[in-house]
């Protein structure tokens, strides 16, 4: 998993590669696979066409974050806000919709396109990710810290902007232009919710610039080795700059979905969801200490996650026993990727 | 083994100073691979300055430690006032009088200084609570006696270098010392620290202590020296008592009268000026000056050889070419392009790389691979449209491989997996992919073999050869001779020789770093007017 570019593509056994390293290296795949096969067996209906659309929803939710998240974490950062910024931004989006921008000036309120909603909406999630990277870089500021300042902040911000309310019902209405927002939440294309869409070209893009581009390359560099990084002329604040940004970005938009889909937005929405993001990155193999990670074993995780929560559910089994087995999974995996490292030579 | 003290010295300052404190018979250290101290006998004596010299790599910081219990000797015996010792650990030889002060200062700079005095042997009550009051009480006492009168509860971060020597003396001091080992203790000095310094020693000496000294500024081992104690290659070269000999002695044993073989035939200067430097100064802590008003210029197709004792400033320099170091002053020009107020990336795209001295730490991207390593400073060159062109990648990489002679399985292997000269031959590759006019090589042998060695210095020479500026800093002697067409010496921040490959000998190497450019304070400022 070292090799960011080859890390995608599932390597072929070597003359000396054994069954175990390859077990473990395709571990996340594996856990997924188990986890599908067990939930088959134990739960009737979990294998069909409507219940995998479902769980991909769900799972859509979680990737936007975990994906932004693996770009953080890459660089040795860490990004706590991406749930206070789903809960502000969708916050944002009520009130566009509901009340509009009010110019008391001019005894007038403009009601923006539910285009140019997301569009304003997804500008708030770009600014609080570029207020992550300046704390982080202009002002040193460590980036848990700095981020969890930021959680406070835009949570707080997004309980002011109703005074705690739900926006209902935001359909928009015809008078003011502002219709369609719901869309976004439950629109298809080709039967094919529109969120799964946008995650495969979220996905793919992320991919491609995680291994493709010189940005990318520059990303895995900072991690690795910031100083190192620094004295081979990589501008080290512009790439965390740009991390936090793409993090904001895709909390914004997941702050989007979630309050189109329940075309309603809630100040407490997306709470904890940073957990979970960062669960879906460590159990697809990214490393706390940086330098580590890839956009595949991510989206694999977020599966795993997705797929162990609405498995239990269908179950029936507790919500509290829920958390237990998460917990317990998230731990495993990390004591596999331990293994993993320690068996295979550094070569 | 009585008798191996030289009976023969004449004239004893005090009958008891004639015994030998410290004594080390025929002590040796292997390392798998290298002889370190070969059967080294050595004296040390009551009441006396016990100077031990050498170049780099002579044995002194390996006999420091034998002597300090940092390390166990392969053979030989320690004796303490003519008892046989063996020291476990620090610990243990600290339990029996010998201190040591590190030249790199093992403090906590998040405690006080009372409490990094008392670390390891704290005054309790109750064997639990911290008696505060008579640390800070003990240690205002042993801060006066050393002349500097700091607040006991001030935290060591706060202080400057000079204070935190002091203060890593006074830890020393807090136990009963009979043996005290002092590697290069002014190095990080200023010129009126040291006088407090050495003020200091005159008193330990008074008070019966025997002291080690470790030192490379051979005037003040001239100057407050009683006995010295030369090493070279592992051996005891020669002993004598200071007042019989003079600096010339010394650096004749230190470096002996053997030269070098090959010796590169002097070359013309063939290039353009490829670098120029004008009053290049940077401050340090307490108003040193780790760089101070350096001036050169380096054509293409030169090798330049930096050499320098540690803390010449010779690492420093070259931060301050790079960009590392924004509180620098003065003027650099790469051929006619001014770079002085340049971001550290325009300096690569002006033409100028670093290979740093600390590999694993500033050099490597452990996540990597070796192609990863070579490519990410060149990746704008690798560009098409929004994607690294991997093709091209792959060919300018596996092309420097190949041309530096790296050895690996596979372009894509982890960085980790390669041999130290292999890694450094990718640090180096990694700069010459971004086309550079002048490369910097900070130490660049510094933890590779020796055959490896040898073909990073033949990489040098080629790269020279091709029409680079190669200027490389070292602290080797035979490397800076063998491998330079042209020598600057540095000394406390300045350069103190330049010298052409075929003039250059060790004797005025070793003479021109040794050199005590530090002027007092007082005349530094009306000094400052004249300088060139």
């Amino acid at each position: 998993m070292a090799d960011p570019a080859a890390a995608a593509e599932v390597r072929l056994p070597g003359a000396r590669a054994t069954l175990v390293p390859l077990l473990l290296r395709l571990r996340t795949f594996i856990a997924l696979i188990l986890v599908v096969a067990f939930f088959s067996a134990m739960a009737p209906n979990f294998i069909s066409v409507a219940n995998a659309v479902i769980i991909s929803r769900h799972v859509a939710i979680n990737a936007f974050l975990a994906i932004g998240m693996t770009f953080v974490i890459v660089t040795g950062g860490i990004d706590l806000s991406v749930g206070s910024i789903v809960g502000l931004t969708g916050m944002v989006a009520g009130a566009l919709l509901t009340h509009g921008i009010p110019l008391h000036f001019l005894e007038l309120t403009i009601y923006p396109s539910a285009l140019a909603v997301v569009g304003l909406a997804l500008l708030v999630g770009v600014l609080v990710g570029a207020i992550n990277g300046l704390l982080v870089t202009r002002f040193s500021v460590a980036p848990f810290i700095a981020t969890l300042g930021t959680l406070y902040i835009a949570r707080g911000a997004a309980l002011l902007l109703s005074a705690g309310e739900t926006f209902p019902n935001l359909v928009g209405r015809e008078a003011y232009g502002n219709q369609g927002f719901p869309v976004l939440g439950s629109g298809t294309l080709l039967g094919v919710p529109l969120s799964i869409w946008l995650l495969v070209v979220v996905a793919l893009a992320a991919w491609y610039l995680a291994s493709r581009t010189p940005l990318g390359r520059q990303i895995y560099a900072v991690g690795g080795n910031e100083r190192a990084a620094a004295l081979s002329g990589v501008y080290v604040n512009r790439i965390k700059m740009v991390v936090f940004v793409l993090s904001g970005l895709l909390a914004a938009l997941t702050g989007l979905i979630v309050s189109s889909q329940l075309v309603a937005s809630h100040p407490a929405a997306g709470e904890t969801f940073e957990m979970n993001a960062i669960a879906a990155a460590v159990l697809g193999g990214t490393s706390l200490a940086g330098g580590r990670g890839t956009i595949g074993g991510t989206i694999i995780g977020a599966f795993v996650i997705g797929v162990l929560g609405d498995g239990l559910v269908m179950m029936g089994v507790s919500e509290f026993w829920q958390m237990v087995i998460k917990g317990l999974v998230i731990v495993a995996a990390v004591i596999l990727d331990q293994m993993q490292r320690k068996m295979t030579p550094r070569a | 083994m009585a008798g191996a003290a030289p009976a023969t010295a004449s004239a004893p300052p005090a009958p008891l100073a004639e015994r030998a404190i410290l004594r080390a018979e025929r002590v040796s250290k292997r390392y798998p691979g290298t002889t370190a101290l070969d059967e080294v006998d050595f004296q040390a004596w009551r009441g006396a300055v016990n100077v031990l010299v050498g170049e780099n790599g002579a044995g002194k910081s390996t006999l420091m430690k034998i002597l300090a219990g940092v390390e166990r000797p392969s053979s030989g015996q320690l004796w303490l006032e003519e008892r046989p010792v063996s020291f476990r650990t620090v610990h243990d030889a600290a339990a029996q009088g010998i201190g040591i002060v590190f030249q790199e200062l093992n403090l906590c700079p998040n405690l006080t200084i009372a409490e990094n005095i008392f670390l390891t042997h704290p005054f309790t009550r109750g064997r639990f609570h911290l008696d505060r009051a008579r640390q800070e009480a003990e240690a205002a006492a042993l801060l006066r006696r050393l002349e500097h009168d700091l607040p006991p509860d001030t935290l060591v971060g706060d202080l400057r270098i000079g204070e935190q020597q002091i203060v890593e003396i006074a830890k020393a001091l807090s136990r009963e010392v009979k043996v005290l080992i002092m590697d290069e203790p002014t190095s990080a000095l200023s010129a009126a620290e040291v006088e407090v310094l050495f003020h200091v020693i005159g008193e330990l000496k008074r008070g019966g202590v025997g002291l080690i000294y470790i030192s490379h500024r051979l005037e003040e081992v001239v100057r407050i020296g009683d006995r010295i104690s030369v090493l070279r290659d592992g051996r005891m070269q020669s002993a004598a008592r200071v007042a019989d000999i003079d600096v010339r002695w010394i650096i004749d044993e230190m470096v002996g009268h053997t030269t070098l073989a090959e010796r590169p035939a002097a070359r013309p200067r063939t290039g353009p000026t490829v670098l120029r430097l004008e009053g290049v100064t940077l401050p340090g802590a307490g108003g040193k000056k780790l760089v101070d008003d350096v001036g050169f210029q380096v054509a293409g197709g030169e090798v330049v050889a930096i050499y320098g004792l540690m803390g010449a400033g010779r690492s420093e320099l070259f931060e301050c070419l790079f960009g590392l170091r924004p509180e620098a002053a003065g003027r650099a020009w790469i051929g006619d392009r001014e770079i002085s107020r340049l971001s550290l990336p325009e300096r690569i795209e002006a033409g100028l790389f670093l290979v740093p001295e600390d590999r694993q730490r500033d050099g490597l991207l452990q996540n990597l691979s070796v192609a990863q390593n070579l490519s990410i400073s060149s990746l704008g060159a690798l560009t098409r449209g929004l994607w690294v062109d991997r093709a091209r990648e792959a060919a300018w990489t596996g092309e420097m491989i190949e041309r530096l002679h790296v050895k690996v399985s596979s372009p894509g292997v982890s960085i980790t997996s390669l041999s130290g000269g292999n890694q450094q031959k990718v640090v180096i590759g990694k700069s010459l992919l971004t086309g550079p006019k002048l490369l910097l090589l900070d130490e660049p042998t510094r933890g590779i073999d020796i055959g490896a060695k040898a073909e990073v210095f033949k990489t040098m020479r080629a790269l020279a050869e091709s029409g680079l500026a190669v200027v490389f800093a070292t602290s080797d002697l035979k490397e800076a001779l063998s491998a330079a067409d042209r020598i600057l010496v540095m000394s406390q921040g300045r350069v103190s020789a330049d010298l052409p490959g075929d003039e250059a000998t060790e004797e005025l190497l070793v003479a021109a770093s040794t050199r005590s450019l530090t002027r007092p304070p007082a005349a530094a400022a009306a000094a400052g007017a004249q300088e060139p």
